[in-house]
């Protein structure tokens, strides 16, 4: 038996139910969010699993979560945090905000804290230009949006996950 | 601006639950029209109203969808929610704050094309508000206004929301398709458009959010009441968004030709901290840099006229850029988006943008020549009206305007780059 079918059989069902019978492929992507839910990333043998309820290859499974950015193939921490630093954001400040909220936070662009709860980069537009600097968090289970940042703004928010992770 | 018709949530609150819309004449149009029009007298109406696409090319919508083969079925509506363009997010706050208007412009889009399922195709962001979208679904089909069998007629109609993952390209239309068909959002060879060949190979109308909201009104109050708005080319009003060097930045609905002066002055508050404006980029990081001198402030934003101070309309995404900013800079950040975004598909875009991102850094960091910048152009030049979308001359349109309209910023740049080089060799 499949175990993300096992796991998740009336959710994947909704799913294939949204396309043509005979066009189940066009489910890739929602099940491939039904998988990162996880672990927050999609592992060989998910893969093989999505793979299998669509009657693709674990090869054109794997083009798909390398193609598209909101896929991860390894853990990071377990918040992502994007900032935008796309050019209208950069002109708001977001390349500062990026910077020093990384020097607060210890860690390169790209890095993950070393209590692994935060690992922040900069990232392509996410439609909130008029709001910068502002983040999106990704976690497990979802994105979020956090927009009008100050570095303090996010450092708190930085801790009130660290204290509900018990540290 | 005294009257919205887009973000109508700004004049009646809380038009985003169904029981105030439908108050204020919300699915009364889809009714009256699925109960009393030809599906063909819905897209005429929208054709005389002159409405023109809002994603970015313009294309009037209702000879869009008169061009749906009516010999191949079944028919498809996609709606394009992938607002991925820096300086766009209009899209998102109409959705967000007036979602019923848009649902209702896909109902009526589906109902004039024949189809009987229309997806809404949601950049991966917007989880939250896809997770929204289909609980309005659920209600709408709980009310019998999307379902089997619609007030008692043969037609039916489905709604679903798909997200994407994080890909530009995926606005484009044919790359949009094709993710949605489960693979790479990678563009289609065009011809056949996607009204003949579409999404699996069916007639599709992609129509994008903006677009589909002006729907309900139009066919409710006529295409002539319409055309009292904007220019005898671009009728009606347009949600600019409006970002970067600017007091007020945020959304703006106004009607089409109102001018740059007026959206940056009187609306957006003008330039902050006592700076000057320098330049605009109408459409996005995708757009030409604009010189903003006083012709260029009075120029009326629609189709017709932005051409005429060389550069496109586009999304209507005006990003402000003022006197502290040098072009060299900007460049930098621009082909980085492009070159991040770059589908793979095309070589020139690919390797283009590839190359052009190593040249803008070298220049930006001050370590390149005037050679360099030449070369620029010419990478730049190698890419343009050499790729299957539109993406690759998007990454040249900001580096070829910048070097030609504000060569002095690279002139100076690369100057001091020299004489930086020029003291370290020196004894």
């Amino acid at each position: 038996m499949n175990p993300l079918r096992e796991r998740y059989g009336s959710e994947i069902d909704n799913v294939l139910a949204k396309y043509p019978a005979d066009q189940k492929r066009s489910a890739v992507m929602p099940l491939l969010y039904i998988a990162q839910r996880e672990r927050g990333y999609i592992t060989r043998a998910q893969l093989d699993q999505v793979g299998e309820i669509l009657g693709i290859s674990s090869t054109d499974v794997a083009s798909i979560v390398g193609f598209y950015t909101l896929y991860h193939d390894k853990p990071e921490g377990k918040y992502r945090i994007q900032v935008c630093n796309d050019l209208p954001c950069a002109l708001r400040g977001a390349d500062k905000f990026l910077r020093d909220f990384c020097d607060r936070l210890g860690v390169e662009p790209g890095g993950t804290t070393a209590d692994g709860v935060v690992a922040v980069d900069g990232v392509m537009c996410l439609a909130a230009c008029h709001r910068a600097p502002m983040f999106q968090v990704q976690s497990r289970t979802e994105i979020s949006y956090h927009e009008d940042q100050t570095v303090d703004k996010a450092m708190q928010l930085v801790e009130s996950w660290r204290q509900a992770n018990g540290q | 601006m005294s009257e919205y018709f887009l973000l109508r949530n700004r004049e009646i609150p809380n038009i985003d639950d169904l029981v105030i819309y439908r108050q204020n004449k919300g699915f009364e149009t889809f009714q009256s029209a699925v109960t009393s029009m030809k599906p063909d007298e819905v897209t005429e109406i929208v054709k005389a109203s002159g409405l023109r696409g809002r994603g970015g090319a313009g294309f009037p919508t209702g000879m869009k969808w008169s061009f749906i083969d009516k010999n191949n079925w079944p028919h498809y509506v996609v709606a394009n929610a992938d607002e991925s363009e820096p300086g766009t997010f209009k899209d998102r706050e109409i959705m967000e704050s007036n979602p019923f208007q848009f649902l209702e412009g896909v109902m009526l889009c589906a109902y004039a094309i024949g189809a009987n399922a229309a997806y809404i195709y949601l950049r991966g962001e917007f989880w939250q508000l896809a997770a929204e979208l289909d609980r309005h679904i659920e209600y709408l089909e709980r009310e019998n206004l999307l379902g089997d069998k619609l007030f008692g007629t043969d037609y039916s109609l489905r709604l679903y929301t798909h997200l994407g993952a994080g890909a530009y390209i995926c606005g484009e239309e044919t790359a949009m398709l094709e993710s949605l068909e489960g693979k790479l959002g990678q563009p289609r060879l065009r011809p056949p458009f996607p009204p003949s060949f579409g999404l699996y190979g069916k007639p599709t109308v992609v129509n994008n959010v903006e677009t589909l909201a002006n729907v309900p009104l139009i066919v409710e109050r006529g295409a002539e009441w319409y055309r009292k708005f904007g220019t005898e080319k671009s009728p009606g009003t347009k949600v600019f968004s409006l970002s970067g060097n600017v007091e007020k930045p945020g959304n703006y609905e106004l009607p089409l030709g109102t001018t740059f002066r007026e959206l940056i002055f009187a609306h957006g508050g003008g330039i902050p901290g006592g700076r000057n404006i320098k330049a605009i980029m109408p459409a996005g990081a995708s757009s030409s840099l604009i010189f903003a001198d006083e012709k260029a402030l009075d120029t009326p934003m629609d189709y017709e006229s932005v051409p005429n101070v060389g550069a496109q309309l586009g999304s209507a995404s005006v990003i402000v850029i003022d006197d502290s900013v040098s072009m060299d800079w900007l460049i930098d950040k621009t082909v980085h988006f492009f070159a991040h975004e770059s589908c793979g598909k095309c070589t020139p875009c690919r390797e283009g943008t590839y190359w052009m991102r190593h040249i803008t850094e070298r220049i930006s960091h001050g370590q390149a020549s005037w050679d360099d910048v030449i070369l620029l152009n010419e990478v730049a030049n190698g890419i343009k009206g050499k790729c299957l979308c539109a993406l690759g001359d998007f990454a040249t349109e900001a580096v070829m305007s910048s070097i030609a309209r504000f060569r002095s910023d690279f002139e100076t740049k690369t100057h001091a780059a020299a004489e930086t080089i020029e003291a370290k060799v020196s004894p």
